[in-house]
């Protein structure tokens, strides 16, 4: 089946919306845009970042998940505490799968749950004691800790403890960072006010530490990765072309990342931005007061990494300009390779995304290096600069959608029909049960990295395994005539 | 005689705690059991029951317990002056933590331990002033308070509470039971204070169901920890409160209150004098403007 133009699209959009009740289509209008790539501004034709509608089974998260889970969870060598009662850590426990290296409970703490464990007492008089006690025991069990974070849940800004007294008391006594930060869940419209006051965090607590510390060593190729959370090892697929290039990666942030390297970041000469939407907010602040430059890239697919070591060779010199060549020619026979496997068997294949804020862009071109078409694309929490961003990677008349409801994007999916939609758990076993190619592209479905040459050899071949799963033919049951409907058009 | 449930609110430093404990000890005096529940984390409900500085609350205990599942219903319960139970939800020190929780956590741990036992005939929560979260308003949603009385006296600030408070009562009695069942004269012996309060109480759609004069006895009897009625039985003012405790025993008047706005209040206290009438000529100008005015004129 070929695309859909404008017209298709756009009734697609009105008969989706008619089972709404009026106030919901008119809300639910405004998410839904087809798009139009010559648009400069996509607010002209979509809104984001606004609150999700009752009962439309939002996939969104909340503050803390942004704070605890996205941005401070992945720096290894500090105690992240989820403040509160126990679920909010123990749920999110270990399940977004960034690597590091080290020995976990003795100098790094990624995948361990810490949390003060809230009892009724506590919220009646307050956690602020029981919180300093945790901190010393912190330092007691685990000496080799760099420093230590307050994820608050819920509760904490509802009784208003002052964590960031504690903060400030206990960091003094023990000499090390303590960061207290404000990411109660009921904050915000989903995830991204996380990344955003974790992000104001780090400003506020860490980031200067080491302004007037003279003992590092700087070199004219110092470079911060910002916004690469070590996925299945994706920091460093990206970090070894940095490298090969002639850059010196100072920083990681936060995949793999340590305290260190936080506050070695403010002597870097340039910031390399991955996840525009978690970390365009600490990019912004140290161009400002550090006058750092910072650029977005793209290390998803061949061409787009092929272009964007181009952009960051740009900003240094003609042996660095070079090297970005060299490195481009060295794994030449290595991607050519990947593709001439794999682009005939996945050519014309038509792609659905619905993921996070940088993901449903990111990823495009890909797919595209494989010969497949994206034909459908949506954010759970973007903001409009991200859609800005996302118009000119998008075919013509093809579909977004912002915080798309479970309804939305299954009758979306039925009447697209696509070969492959890339979401998340919550989607995964509803698409998969209607026989349609399913990956999981939050936590690359247990696979990754993704990034960088050697990530998309390893994201061809999950693409490929997952198009071409002899399974989906085996969908119908043997004693249905080959004259019935494929249930899926029955669907539609 | 079933149990009835009676929540005492009204402006801080009114006296409710004292006005209730009066009023239970008459209540106990003429034969009725009675539980006081104090929902304030100060915990000085009771202690004039008790002779006690502040008895040992439902939070307290439940802190240094673990949690309030480690308590039994005897660690928190009292006995005072002629048999009258008495608990102490108590709460944080001012500042921290969250005392509306405190309230919610220890009514519902008396619920579960049976504390509202079958031969009672009243309970009644103390509860802090000024009704600020869902956590102070616990005593009149369903199956607690169905009676609720407001002391107030004829100052302004006691009467705006008392009509807010109506308001709180509003919301509460039109998804339960919760009747407003009176209004309780503290005198403060301001200027025809009786009237101006039987007033407010009319357009409130209730009753002043007594008035209570100011007497030195309360606070002779408050310093020895104890309440008139024990203190000096024989004193008028013990009369005033067995006075109360028979009306409220008798009292058949509990009605959804009909607060007034603002400006309907205000005319009142203009009416009895309180408040002087407004001049709007002078909002918002400064000091210098109005000796501009004034030499102009």
């Amino acid at each position: 089946m070929s695309s859909m133009n404008r017209e298709e699209t756009e009734a697609l959009i009105q008969e989706v919306l008619q089972v709404y009740p009026e106030k919901a289509q008119k809300d639910r209008a405004k998410h839904l845009a087809v798009n139009d790539s010559s648009v400069e501004q996509s607010k002209k034709c979509i809104t984001s970042n606004r609150k999700s509608l009752p009962g439309v089974m939002t996939v969104r998260g909340c503050a803390y998940a942004g704070s605890k889970g996205v941005v401070w969870g992945p720096i290894k060598d500090m105690v992240h505490i989820s403040h509160g009662p126990v679920g909010c850590g123990q749920y999110s426990r270990a399940g977004r799968r960034n690597y590091y290296v080290g020995v976990t409970g003795v100098n790094t703490f990624g995948t361990m749950n810490f949390t003060s464990d809230f009892q009724e007492k506590d919220i009646v008089f307050g956690g602020d004691k029981k919180l300093a006690k945790l901190l010393d025991e912190v330092e007691a069990l685990f000496p080799l800790n760099k420093g230590t974070t307050v994820q608050s849940e819920c509760p904490i800004g509802l009784i208003g403890d002052d964590i960031e007294a504690v903060s400030k008391k206990k960091g003094k006594e023990i000499n090390k960072p303590i960061v207290p930060v404000r990411c109660e869940g009921f904050r915000g419209v989903s995830q991204s006010l996380g990344h955003h006051i974790a992000n104001d965090a780090v400003r506020d607590w860490m980031l200067g530490n080491r302004d007037g510390d003279t003992s590092f060593q700087a070199t004219p190729y110092d470079v911060a990765i910002i916004g690469d959370y070590n996925i299945g090892g994706d920091a460093w697929s990206s970090r070894i072309l940095l490298e090969e290039m002639g850059l010196r990666v100072v920083a990681q942030w936060s995949g793999d990342g340590t305290v260190a390297e936080i506050e070695l970041t403010p002597k870097v000469k340039l910031n390399l931005l991955h996840c525009y939407r978690s970390m365009n907010y600490i990019s912004r602040h140290m161009e400002e007061k550090y006058g750092i430059p910072w650029m977005e890239y793209n290390f998803f697919g061949p061409t787009k990494i092929a272009e964007s070591l181009r952009k960051i060779a740009a900003f240094f010199d003609d042996t660095i300009k070079e090297n970005a060549e060299k490195v481009i020619e060295k794994y030449r026979a290595e991607y050519d390779a990947v593709i001439a496997k794999y682009k005939p068997r996945l050519q014309g294949k038509r792609v659905m995304l619905y993921v996070g804020g940088l993901r449903p862009r990111h990823v495009i071109g890909a797919y595209e290096d494989l010969g497949m078409e994206v034909v459908g694309s949506g954010y759970e929490f973007a903001h409009n600069d991200d859609y800005d961003r996302t118009m000119k990677e998008m075919g013509d008349a093809t579909l977004l959608f912002d915080d798309v409801t479970g309804f939305e994007l299954e009758e979306f999916v039925k009447k697209i029909k696509p070969d492959l939609i890339g979401s998340g758990i919550k989607e995964k076993y509803i698409f998969q049960k209607m026989g349609i190619p399913f990956r999981q592209m939050h936590s690359w479905d247990y696979s990754g990295p993704y990034h960088g040459y050697d990530g998309f050899a390893i994201f061809a071949r999950d693409i490929d395994m997952t198009v071409n799963n002899p399974c989906w033919n085996k969908m119908k049951a043997p004693w249905v005539k080959e004259s019935a409907a494929p249930a899926l058009s029955k669907a539609a | 005689m079933a149990l009835r449930q009676c929540a005492i609110y009204g402006k801080g430093g009114i006296g409710k705690s004292t006005t209730t404990q009066n009023l239970v000890a008459a209540l106990a005096e003429a034969g009725k059991k009675v539980m006081i529940v104090g929902c304030d984390p100060k915990a000085d409900s009771t202690r004039l029951i008790l002779h006690s500085k502040a008895q040992n609350s439902v939070m307290e205990l439940a802190a240094e317990a673990g949690s309030v599942e480690d308590l039994e219903l005897e660690d928190v319960l009292s006995v005072g002056y002629s048999g009258i139970k008495c608990v102490e939800s108590g709460g944080p020190e001012p500042g921290v933590g969250c005392a509306g929780r405190g309230v919610i956590t220890a009514i519902n741990f008396l619920e579960e331990e049976g504390a509202y036992t079958e031969d009672l005939d009243f309970v009644f929560y103390d509860v802090l002033g000024d009704v600020v979260c869902g956590g102070f308003a616990m005593p009149i949603r369903e199956n607690k308070a169905q009676e609720i009385y407001i002391v107030c006296s004829g100052e302004m600030m006691a009467m705006y509470a008392a009509n807010n408070i109506s308001k709180g009562i509003v919301k509460y009695a039109n998804s339960g039971g919760v009747r407003l069942a009176g209004l309780i004269c503290n005198s403060r012996n301001t200027d025809r204070e009786d009237e101006l309060i039987e007033a407010l109480a009319s357009r409130l759609g209730t009753q002043m169901i007594h008035f209570i004069p100011r007497a030195n006895a309360v606070q002779h009897a408050e310093i020895r920890r104890m309440t008139v009625i024990e203190y000096d039985p024989t004193h008028k003012q013990a009369d005033e409160y067995r006075a109360l405790a028979q009306k409220i025993i008798n009292n058949k008047k509990f009605v959804i209150p009909t607060p007034i706005s603002m400006d309907e209040l205000e005319e009142l206290l203009m009416e009895f004098g309180i408040m002087e009438a407004e001049d709007t000529s002078i909002i918002g100008k400064t000091a210098a403007e109005l000796a501009a005015e004034a030499i102009a004129a």
